[in-house]
């Protein structure tokens, strides 16, 4: 951009006064912006540095593995903490999540960019956003009394039918507050971010490669097949990927649909497991000076697990934007 | 791009010449499956193969609901499956068998494809319908002028009765102050990207804006209790929250600014610059202006979403069942910990209540949205 053109022109046209002046605006204005981009690198490197400092008293004090152990009673004494089931059911709860919500995700980012009519593609991308304006704690409340019932008798069935497979096996003929549960939720939470960001990638897709596949006589989902998705897998992957990272660090809707329990359980129909960001929210009031420590330093376990996440998302499709040909 | 499945199932023109008027006797409205074939019945040469009527999905679909109700009426269970299940299978099944005898391989896989992304879409208005109408229809049942203007001060837990009036003017407050915080670092961050960003520091700045989009918005809540709380910089406040929530609403203005300022054209600063107009009087006078309905919509969509963040809020203001207008001492209440504080009380009124605040919580965020799109229709940049 012309960034100095006009210092020139004032300089040789104008008195001293009013080329300093400008001089002095556009300093100014450029340490107030430049300060202001600083300020999100500076957050960033502080949320880091705060969280390491307060936890490590309490990984210090813990008398156990922190890694390994599946207890939580850091307030006990001596205390004994660790995060092997947390994350366990962090990552086990936002796995089937991903399961269920990216091949739907794809699917509506493929009908918006694709097959509805094109007058209504933003007004049905923006239906599909306002499911992300519906606050967590109203998907908990949702979840809790009105999807639940519906989701008993799906896990009833699938133990029943599937459950020669261990996952879907339930010994305890209890069907509430499953992993299986908290896992559905989450696909609806995460859904339109997978939607949102892969259909941004669809529509990217060069017009040429489309039309060229349909007239060749491709049918709709050939085009697709062999037009969009090579072109846009990288921008797949990272909506998965941010899809992840947001399931990963929900909070409230997991504190409310999943029932706490610190034990390592694959059986997704079983009430019981856990996550890092719920066990906060619920154990947080009752925790001591030890207690929010050791709570600090399982958020601080679930930060860096959501920073390599999203930024190998973002490393993902920076990456796209270079090496493809499309623009 | 890789079309050798492309010669597959489509029957080559010159395969059989004299079968063409056989075919398109047989079907009464040939090819009217395909828009791009409309004119393919006036076509000696019969250059498409045969295609399924259009009628005939829409049979079969009939056909599969009334299999479906016929489950429902006579009870019989196939493997335990739902009748609407056993109907959705059925269409599946049957429309894939009669496209591939008819039409062949290819489109049966197409006709199966779009089947399931209409599907998908469908699937996904299903809870977003089912939230609003349950959230409305059991929140309005404790609306009343009673529930907007008292607090939950002195209300047992089993009575019915008490109000948001706290939470509702702690939300604003908290919100307020997010925005008065994110707002000019936002856009000011946004602008640095835009106007000036360079080189390696603008690219880190560009990644991490994007990377902290995705920081849990608990991590925001223990970031403010340990740097500011623990530190005694600050009590459990409502002031505490506005700066969590400030955090999470950062990245999503600075995104929205920056993508606002990179659509103002470059013929508008280049003009101005070239009048000799200095370069943050351009940017204050004519960039900012031309962007800021845009600007102004992406504030309120981040507000919008940071007004239902209850997790970080748990963690630095407590709950609070009394009117605490003071943002900088005592916790305070709001409308997203009002609804957890009712749910974990677990009894039917103070469940009642829970919907009652999240259907006034919902309606907080459906303006907020609604004005969003609004306020970008009537301020929108007009043609000169």
């Amino acid at each position: 951009m012309a960034t100095t053109s006009h210092e020139p022109t004032t300089n040789r046209a104008d008195p001293e006064g009013i080329a300093a002046a400008v001089r002095r605006g556009d300093r100014t204005f450029l340490g107030l912006s430049t300060s202001a981009g600083l300020m999100v690198l500076v957050v960033m490197a502080a949320i880091a540095i705060f969280l390491i400092w307060k936890a490590i008293p309490s990984i210090q004090a813990d008398s156990a593995n922190f890694f390994t152990e599946g207890q939580w009673l850091p307030d006990s004494d001596p205390p004994v903490f660790g995060i092997s089931v947390l994350l366990f059911g962090t990552l086990w709860t936002s796995i089937i999540a991903l399961i269920i919500a990216v091949p739907i995700g794809y699917g509506i980012a493929l009908f918006i960019a694709f097959y509805a009519q094109r007058r209504l593609a933003s007004t049905l991308a923006f239906i599909v956003d306002l499911l992300a304006a519906v606050p967590s704690i109203i998907f908990g409340l949702w979840g809790l009394y009105n999807f639940m019932p519906y989701v008993v008798p799906f896990s009833q069935w699938l133990s029943e039918y599937l459950g020669f497979i261990p996952i879907f096996a339930n010994s305890q003929e209890l069907w509430t507050k499953s992993i299986l549960m908290a896992g559905l939720v989450l696909a609806i939470m995460i859904l339109p971010t997978v939607s949102a960001i892969s259909r941004e990638v669809f529509v990217q897709v060069p017009r040429m490669h489309v039309e060229a596949a349909l007239a060749l006589g491709a049918t709709r989902w050939e085009m697709i097949r062999m037009a969009v998705f090579p072109f846009s897998r990288p921008g797949m992957i990272s909506a998965a990927m941010l899809g992840l990272g947001r399931a990963l660090g929900e909070t409230i809707a997991v504190a409310l649909i999943l029932s706490a329990a610190f034990e390592i359980n694959w059986a997704i129909t079983e009430p019981g497991g856990n996550s890092f960001a719920a066990n906060i929210a619920l154990k947080w009031g009752e925790a001591g000076d030890v207690g929010r420590s050791a709570l600090i330093a399982s958020g601080l376990v679930l930060f860096f697990i959501t920073l390599i996440v999203n930024m190998s998302a973002r490393w993902v499709i920076a990456r796209r934007k270079e090496f493809s040909g499309a623009n | 791009m890789d079309l050798s499945g492309l010669r597959g199932g489509a029957p080559v023109p010159d395969d059989r010449p004299q079968s063409t008027p056989v075919t398109s006797s047989e079907a009464p409205s040939p090819n009217a499956g395909s828009r791009r074939n409309r004119d393919d019945a006036a076509d000696p040469l019969h250059l498409t193969g045969n295609r399924l009527p259009r009628w005939v999905p829409w049979a079969i679909a009939v056909g599969s609901i009334i299999l479906g109700l016929l489950v429902q009426v006579t009870g019989i269970t196939v493997v335990g499956v739902a009748p609407g299940c056993v109907a959705a299978f059925a269409f599946l099944q049957v429309q894939t068998a009669t496209s591939w005898t008819v039409e062949g391989r290819r489109h049966a896989t197409d006709r199966l494809a779009t089947t399931l992304i209409y599907t998908t879409f469908v699937l996904a208005l299903v809870p977003l319908l089912w939230i609003l109408i349950t959230v409305i229809a059991k929140g309005l049942s404790v609306f009343s002028p009673e529930f907007f203007t008292s607090t939950m001060r002195n209300v047992n837990p089993r009575a019915e009765g008490g109000g948001i009036a706290h939470a509702f003017l702690g939300t604003l407050e908290q919100v307020g102050i997010a925005a008065l915080i994110a707002v000019p670092i936002g856009v000011l961050a946004a602008i640095y990207l835009v106007e000036f960003g360079k080189g390696k520091f603008a690219y880190w700045i560009s990644f991490f804006v994007d990377v902290m989009t995705g920081i849990p918005s608990i991590v925001a809540g223990l970031f403010i209790y340990t740097a500011l709380i623990l530190t005694g910089v600050l009590e459990q406040s409502g002031l505490a929250a506005g700066l969590a929530l400030a955090i999470l609403m950062l990245p999503v203005i600075v995104r929205a600014t920056e993508e606002m300022l990179r659509i103002v054209p470059n013929e508008l600063r280049e003009g101005a610059l070239a009048l000799g107009v200095p370069k943050w009087k351009v940017i204050l006078r004519i960039v900012i202006p031309t962007a800021i309905s845009g600007i102004i919509t992406g504030v309120m969509l981040a507000v919008a979403r940071v007004a239902g963040e209850t997790a970080p809020l748990l963690l630095v203001t407590f709950l609070a069942q009394d009117m605490n207008p003071n943002p900088v001492s005592g916790s305070q209440a709001s409308l997203p910990t009002f609804v957890w504080d009712q749910i974990s009380r677990g009894t039917p009124a103070s469940v009642d209540r829970a919907w009652g605040g999240a259907l006034a919580l919902i309606l907080f965020v459906l303006v907020m949205y609604a004005g969003a799109r609004i306020i970008a229709k009537i301020y929108a940049p007009k043609a000169r």
